[in-house]
């Protein structure tokens, strides 16, 4: 994956997060991290170098957006799930659904755990018991990367298909 | 080797990136103090660094100091022996000065009290032969003095002028063996006559047997002998013995302490016949009770 690609991807996450998760949930709690799920895709398909350079950049470009926020917090968590899920990528097979699944789901466990317990270490902002939310928002996270892989790897061949169909000539 | 290689690059890369989050993290955070978490980590690492060199450096002064520089020490050390020889001398020598103003001060003030003119003195010598108690002042017949002047001091009765020259002149001590005074127990008004032992203590003598006598009475000049005035102290009494049949002996502490005698007070003139009893009381003004020694 080129790094234009990956800095598209990481914009349009971010654009969509901002904007459409933000409607679907008219303006409450956003339950999807659609930049995290960016970050784990870019390092289940490209290994831990980029998934550390995603998430350092989507990372980053959240904290920025974010009001009243530590700049870096973000960008730390997101670097460290990036590593992590790259290394997972490359050690095990993550080429099925479910694999897939538990990785986005424990890669944002894993994120919210840095996220939260950072802020709550620096005593910058308080949690209380988060726990629900986070399952919550991995679930989301899990099931928007899933059906991303899907979409990704079948959008090709459905396309070359409907065009192969267009071609054959009817009879 | 490759894979390796490229999980080493991978690794250094997120090391790095990590820390460069923290930083970006702890230049935001202020700790409890105030102070920012980078400032603060950073002073530490530094004041680490500063606290290292400046150890270094002070070993270096130390051993420079303490080995280089000292071969001066042993001649400074030498001076500076002699400087503390000179100020501890000195200081001694405030000190003796310090002790005769405050004897000075002492006999000032019994000289104010006195009825009768007297002549301050001080003591510039001894007795010269052993068993007569004897010492020198500095004031002669030039002063006024004549012989069988009494000489008093703040605490009492210190002996008579036997000796008058021109400066100076040999007073003897009331513990001399041929020194007398006559004497009575302020208590109970019981006469007698002090007589020097040759040493330090006096003897009262030709003291009724039936008079009321006991250890620690104060006695007190009677005034009867022409020499000492009336009602100074002479001591108190240390002990009282049978001696034959109509006297006892009866031993006193004398009051003055001789030993430490510098100055006196020589009475120029006689005190008159009336001035007796109030020379008393000035005399136990300046010589209380309460001071002579027990």
């Amino acid at each position: 994956m080129r790094a234009a690609g990956v800095i598209l991807a990481v914009a349009a996450a971010l654009v969509l997060q901002t904007t459409l998760a933000w409607y679907a949930t008219r303006g409450g709690a956003v339950a999807i991290d659609l930049v995290l799920v960016v970050v784990v895709y870019v390092a289940l398909r490209s290994g831990p170098t980029a998934g550390l350079l995603a998430g350092t950049l989507g990372g980053l470009a959240q904290d920025a957006l974010a009001s009243g926020g530590i700049t870096g917090i973000g960008g730390l968590s997101k670097t460290l799930v990036g590593f992590l899920t790259g290394i997972v990528g490359t050690q095990f097979i993550v080429a099925q659904s479910v694999p897939r699944f538990v990785v986005f789901f424990l890669a944002t466990v894993v994120h919210q755990a840095v996220f939260m317990g950072l802020y709550e270490l620096l005593d910058a902002r308080h949690f209380g018991a988060p726990y629900a939310a986070v399952a919550e928002q991995a679930l989301g996270n899990a099931v928007i990367g899933v059906v991303a892989f899907q979409v990704v790897e079948l959008l090709p061949g459905a396309v070359e298909r409907r065009r192969a169909m267009k071609r054959r000539p009817r009879g | 080797m490759p894979l390796l290689e490229y999980r080493q690059r991978s690794g250094y890369l997120f090391l790095v990136v990590m820390v460069g989050h923290m930083l970006l993290i702890s230049a935001q955070v202020n700790s409890r103090t105030g102070v920012p978490v980078l400032e603060r980590f950073t002073f530490g690492v530094f004041s680490e660094v500063q606290r290292a060199v400046s150890s270094v450096v002070m070993g270096v002064s130390r051993a420079w100091d303490g080995y280089v520089a000292l071969r001066r020490t042993r001649e400074e050390n030498d001076d500076l022996k002699r400087r503390l020889a000179a100020a501890e001398i000195q200081v001694q020598e405030q000190r003796a000065l310090a002790d005769r103003a405050k004897g000075l001060a002492e006999t000032l003030e019994l000289r104010k009290s006195l009825s009768f003119t007297t002549t301050a003195a001080e003591i510039v010598g001894g007795d010269s032969v052993p068993g007569f108690r004897t010492v020198t002042i500095d004031k002669g017949t030039g002063d006024g003095l004549r012989a069988d002047m009494a000489v008093v001091a703040p605490a009492g009765i210190v002996g008579r002028v036997v000796t008058p020259l021109a400066r100076s002149a040999k007073v003897q001590l009331l513990v001399d063996r041929n020194a007398a005074a006559g004497a009575l127990v302020e208590r109970t008004r019981a006469q007698g006559v002090v007589v020097g032992d040759g040493e330090n203590r006096l003897l009262m003598e030709y003291v009724s047997e039936v008079a009321d006598l006991i250890a620690g009475d104060v006695v007190v000049s009677a005034g009867i002998d022409g020499i000492y005035p009336k009602g100074f102290v002479i001591g108190r009494v240390e002990s009282v013995e049978k001696n034959g049949p109509a006297y006892r002996r009866i031993t006193i502490r004398p009051a003055v302490d001789f030993s430490r005698l510098e100055e006196v007070l020589v009475v120029v003139t006689p005190p008159a016949p009336n001035e007796g009893e109030r020379g008393r009381q000035d005399a136990h003004r300046a010589a209380p009770v309460d001071r002579v020694p027990e």
